[in-house]
């Protein structure tokens, strides 16, 4: 398999990054919701939320790299049996994937960096605080994050049962192409 | 008969007067901000934890000849929790804690004041916090009063009382040393 994407396929850069990026989205739902309802002398009080924090912030890199990318190789064309509504869709549903995501992980950001604390990430290296003088910025960013995070993991769910649907209904090569065929 | 009725209504307004000059109305130092609502409870059982409602509003009447006929009022807006650390207050907001969605205000009213010494009173009211409310019963100190250097004339007080988070309807559990908060009071009040 090639590194880059071709006009016809996808290469190994730009699918290593949409499995990574599905593997921590739904983590990342996953662990956010667990984290919140712990017990305060559970022993993952504050592992689970150190874990969450870090995570989301490679997952922001990785988002921007994925970005990049998609600029210096560009994903292969719609495949010729879709037509101009499913073309549509599409387009619209990754935009709101993508620029969701960004938001997602922006808010989450923009609840621990609100008193002006910097986020450890893995204990490696701090991302600090920028924006702190949103009113109430914990509570707004937190409200963002919750729902956005509900409304993304639906719309990922929705993606994903596309992508089963162009696979077993239309029986074109959708799904496959995210596996490098 | 005339001069009769006028001397008697003198006197009366008089009266009414000097008794509006005994008890004084004071509102709190909300401008200058030199009034806190503060809270500690322990943490793990090892340290403090202190935190502060920066947003609130009340008034009293205090009488130095009369303490006992006293009354304070306090209003508070329970989103204006400050720990000085944001995850933690976006969590004592939540339903966890305080509830601020549903329960925005926080209120004390008094109901009555009992000297217990010099300068010192008990002052028992009713406690609005998280939609539950209760008795309980302030010990108070009174600070200081006099003349200030701008043209008014201004009295203090401070008071503390010791809540148990279950009365209130906070059943998060904290662990057995945290399951009570001791809330303190510290006013300035301008007299009206």
């Amino acid at each position: 398999m090639q590194w880059r994407n071709s006009p016809s396929r996808y290469g190994l850069v730009s699918i290593l990054m949409h499995w990574l990026v599905a593997l921590a989205v739904f983590g990342l739902f996953g662990l956010g919701y667990w984290m919140v309802g712990l017990d305060y002398y559970s022993s993952w009080y504050k592992t689970a939320p150190d874990l969450h924090k870090s995570t989301g912030l490679v997952l922001l890199a990785l988002m921007l790299v994925r970005l990049l990318w998609r600029w210096l190789s560009p994903p292969p064309s719609a495949l010729p049996d879709h037509g101009r509504m499913t073309r549509l869709a599409s387009k619209l549903g990754h935009g709101f994937l993508y620029l969701g995501l960004l938001l997602l992980m922006l808010s989450g950001y923009l609840i621990s960096t609100a008193d002006g604390r910097a986020i450890e990430v893995f204990g490696l290296f701090s991302v600090p605080a920028t924006l702190t003088a949103i009113p109430n910025q914990e509570d707004v960013a937190g409200l963002v994050h919750e729902y956005l995070a509900w409304a993304l993991v639906i719309f990922a769910g929705i993606h994903a049962l596309a992508a089963l649907k162009h696979h077993f209904i239309d029986r074109d090569r959708t799904l496959v192409r995210m596996f490098g065929r | 008969m005339l001069k009769n009725t006028l001397a008697a209504l003198a006197l009366g307004t008089a009266l009414i007067g000097a008794g509006q000059a005994m008890a004084a109305d004071y509102a709190i130092d909300k401008q200058g901000q030199h009034a806190f609502v503060n809270f500690k409870i322990s943490h793990l059982g090892y340290s403090w934890l202190y935190g502060t409602f920066k947003d609130f509003d009340g008034s009293f009447s205090f009488d130095e000849k009369n303490p006992e006929a006293s009354k304070v009022s306090v209003t508070l807006n329970t989103a204006s929790v400050d720990t000085n650390h944001a995850e933690r207050d976006k969590h004592i907001r939540s339903d966890d804690f305080l509830s601020v969605g549903k329960h925005p205000t926080a209120t004390f009213e008094s109901t009555a004041v009992k000297s217990t010494g010099e300068g010192a009173a008990d002052i028992t009211g009713n406690l609005t916090l998280n939609g539950v409310t209760k008795p309980v019963v302030i010990a108070a100190k009174f600070i200081g009063q006099g003349t200030d250097p701008w043209g008014g004339y201004r009295a203090g007080f401070e008071g503390s009382t010791t809540l148990q988070l279950k009365d209130f309807g906070i059943t998060k559990d904290l662990g057995p040393a945290s399951e009570s908060v001791e809330l303190i009071i510290s006013v300035e009040g301008v007299r009206q």
